[in-house]
């Protein structure tokens, strides 16, 4: 009897999250749009760690240790044992990452003298993780659920959507390096996350730090202007 | 429990059992502590750090309680396993990564109610010896970090957690650690890794056994939010009386989350064994969406093997065999485990006939393709070429061959590899195949001719030569 109701067709499976082709190399340093010299000690580094500028860059300073890094840094690695004080650079990339938009190879160097570590250990961390990315995102950064649940509420579809609302083009995206994708005027950026757990409350995403539940596409439109005034 | 009210809307099924949920979408409550010990908070703590530690751990291997993170072990066993001559420090892990898609429990422990969370570790901290704990959250849960660590700091104030708790002499510490969005790292020795600020790649197991050689190669003990969060009850019930919820072995109460094609999706808490799939679904889920029908279910998060609604399985051994069909399976670990398929984490997802079987096995694959690790080749090449595979038979460009070939990778994958991963990859593929062979072969074509670019160039210079 089952056979009798007409299966519709389902959205197409959205594949860019998983492309894997060449990272375009770009000349351009991370830092070096805002006027800083964007000079990294990392030479033999700068290539796995090279970021390209987005128009996201606007909405982040330049690097630069501040005393409430440093602070917020020391009192990350007073967590773990004396002699084991590596464990703190997830906690220091993190604290990186929320005060200068992403990972640039000035802030993996001063990460790895902090915890008295190379440079590359800290490398390895940021290139494996999905959480750390090394490009600016836009000041709104959108990361919508595509793991099963979500992608039979709509995820798909409301991924589209944002990226017709914010003009964003996803076509340079690959697999692992390069996640995201930012708008022409920098405000905004998307990525694709794996489950959130919320699968109850599909579809779902993440703005910044911000969880909401249920956010079909038509409700896209609202859930941008909410973050506009 | 009847005096407690529930929002408007978030009131529990008459079949639930709330015990760990008993506060979540609760009128009146929040997050502090106060609300905490007006409900009696942490009177369990003082109670079990009166107790010989040998004596909490003899109470939870009395109630049978078994890990709701994914693989179902005796916890009271697991904490068993310190080595008894141990000098090193003895460390305790929440694993609060909760990324098993379909499960979606500790998110609500850890942003409504962290008190309980934090009452469990101590106790659980106490039994095993720990003096240092971590709670390993996810990445995506940036306002529970936050809550915990605020929590963490009331609870200090307030002498439950530092040095000499209540004056008993314990002293504990407990320290929040963000993940950065890998799965893998809910797999216990993948999170020791990553906690010691390294890639997660999971440790090969013998010898690294966690509860011998775990976190700074110390006795590390790692429970999931939900199993922290029984021992809490286990104190107040007793073992004793808390084994006699839910079925024989399998014990307690669990969450489970439903998701996908019902009307009414959600979080369930109810006696382990004492709720047939037809009850949560029908019952307690409200039945399928109208005019739909159920067709299958992944019953313990995506790794899960994937069950036929229109199924019937043979449960037990010898005299005991019944069979059962799908919609009286209760939904124990046993039973699940007898068809073929696991408990898991509690993840259900339920697809109705809506549903193209290709495109949900497609959209499975990208996810483990994701999420390897890379550390061993069969799941790092493997989960890539099911991945692939799969692609061709979602867009339809593939021949009833690739099914088979499909099927063949999943094969080479499980038990070949350093960590479960290999199994969580490669089971639901397997039974995908297993179950809705023709309905995959449907999508596939005889004149279908897929060519990878290389075999293209390979093609082209031979033709030229
Ligand atoms: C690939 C993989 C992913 C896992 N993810 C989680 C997870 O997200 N949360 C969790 O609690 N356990 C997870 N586990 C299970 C843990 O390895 C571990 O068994 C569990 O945390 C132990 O806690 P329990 O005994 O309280 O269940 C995962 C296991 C594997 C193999
Ligand atoms: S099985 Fe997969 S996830 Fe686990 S260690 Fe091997 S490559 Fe990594
Ligand atoms: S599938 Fe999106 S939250 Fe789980």
């Amino acid at each position: 009897m089952s056979s009798k109701i007409e299966v519709p067709k389902p959205a197409a499976i959205d594949r860019s999250a998983v492309k894997y082709q060449d990272k375009q190399e770009s000349d351009a340093c991370a830092t070096g749009s805002c006027g800083c010299s964007g000079e990294s000690q990392l030479s033999v580094l700068e290539k796995n760690v090279h970021s390209p500028v987005t128009p996201g860059a606007k909405n982040f300073p330049c690097f630069k240790v501040t005393p409430e890094l440093d602070a917020e840094a020391n009192r990350r690695i007073a967590q773990y044992p004396a002699e084991q004080i590596r464990s703190a650079v997830l906690p220091l990339l993190h604290e990186v990452q929320h005060k200068f938009g992403f990972i640039s190879p000035e802030s993996i160097d001063w990460v790895a003298k902090k915890l008295g570590i190379e440079p590359m250990q800290v490398v390895e961390v940021v290139t494996f993780y999905p959480g750390f990315r090394q490009k600016a995102p836009g000041k709104i950064h959108v990361r919508v659920c595509r793991t099963l649940s979500c992608a039979m509420g709509g995820s798909y579809e409301l991924m589209e959507k944002l990226c017709e609302l914010t003009q964003i083009d996803r076509s340079q995206e690959d697999g692992h390096k390069d996640t995201i994708s930012v708008s022409p005027c920098g405000n905004f950026s998307v990525e694709y996350a794996e489950c959130l757990a919320s699968c109850g409350t599909a579809p779902v995403c993440l703005v910044n730090d911000d969880f909401h539940e249920g956010i079909t596409a038509d409700k896209a439109k609202a859930l941008l202007e909410g973050y506009q005034s | 429990m009847s005096d407690i009210k529930y929002l408007p809307g978030k009131e529990p099924h008459e079949k639930e059992h709330r015990l760990i949920f008993k506060n979540v979408d609760r009128q009146g409550w929040d997050q502090s502590i106060d609300t905490y010990l007006k409900e009696g908070g942490y009177e369990m703590l003082k109670k079990g750090l009166k107790m010989d530690p040998k004596d909490v751990i003899n109470e939870v291997k009395t109630s049978g309680l078994r890990g709701r993170g994914g693989a179902g072990f005796p916890t009271g066993v697991k904490w068993g396993f310190i080595p008894p001559k141990n000098t090193k420090p003895v460390y305790l892990i929440c694993n609060a990564d909760e990324s098993e898609p379909g499960t979606f429990k500790d998110r609500y422990i850890l942003h409504q109610d962290p008190h309980m969370l934090i009452e469990g570790m101590v106790i659980s901290a106490f039994a095993v010896g720990a003096h240092t704990a971590y709670i390993y959250i996810r990445e995506e849960f940036p306002e529970a970090a936050i809550i915990l660590e605020k929590a963490i700091a009331e609870a200090r104030k307030k002498g439950f957690v530092g040095k000499d708790i209540q004056g008993t002499g314990f002293d504990l510490e407990i320290y929040v650690h963000r993940g950065a969005a890998a799965y893998i790292c809910g797999e216990e020795t993948g999170l020791i890794e990553s906690l010691e600020g390294k890639r997660p790649y999971p440790r090969i197991k013998p010898p690294y056994f966690p509860a011998a050689m775990g976190l700074y190669m110390c006795p590390t003990i790692v429970n999931n939010v939900e199993s922290l969060c029984h021992v809490v009850h286990i104190l107040r019930m007793g073992g004793e009386e808390y084994v006699k919820l839910g079925t024989p072995r399998n014990s307690g109460t669990r969450i489970l989350c439903v998701s996908g094609d019902v009307k009414s999706p959600g979080y369930y808490e109810v006696q382990v064994g004492k709720v047939t799939f037809r009850e949560l679904l029908y019952d307690m889920c409200g039945g399928p969406k109208d005019g739909r029908e159920f067709k299958a279910v992944i019953p313990g998060g995506s790794s899960s093997k994937i069950l036929r609604c229109n199924e019937s399985f043979k449960i037990g051994r010898g005299d005991d065999a019944k069979d059962l069909d799908f919609w009286d399976l209760p939904l124990d670990f046993d039973t699940l485990a007898a068809a073929g398929s696991m408990a898991g984490s509690g993840g259900v997802i339920v697809m109705d006939d809506s549903r193209r079987m290709s495109w949900v096995l497609n959209n499975i694959t990208h996810f483990y393709a994701h999420e390897s690790c890379g550390q061993c080749t069969p799941c790092r090449e493997g989960s890539t070429w099911m991945r692939k595979v799969s692609d061709r038979i979602a867009d339809g460009t593939a021949t009833p061959k690739d099914v088979d070939t499909l099927e063949q990778i999943a094969y080479q994958i499980d038990g070949k590899t350093v960590c479960a991963f290999g199994e969580a990859c490669s089971w639901p593929v397997e039974a995908m195949i297993d179950k809705y062979r023709d309905e995959l072969i449907a999508d596939t074509s005889d004149d279908n001719d897929f060519k990878s670019p290389e075999r293209e160039e390979a093609e082209k210079f031979l033709s030229l030569t």
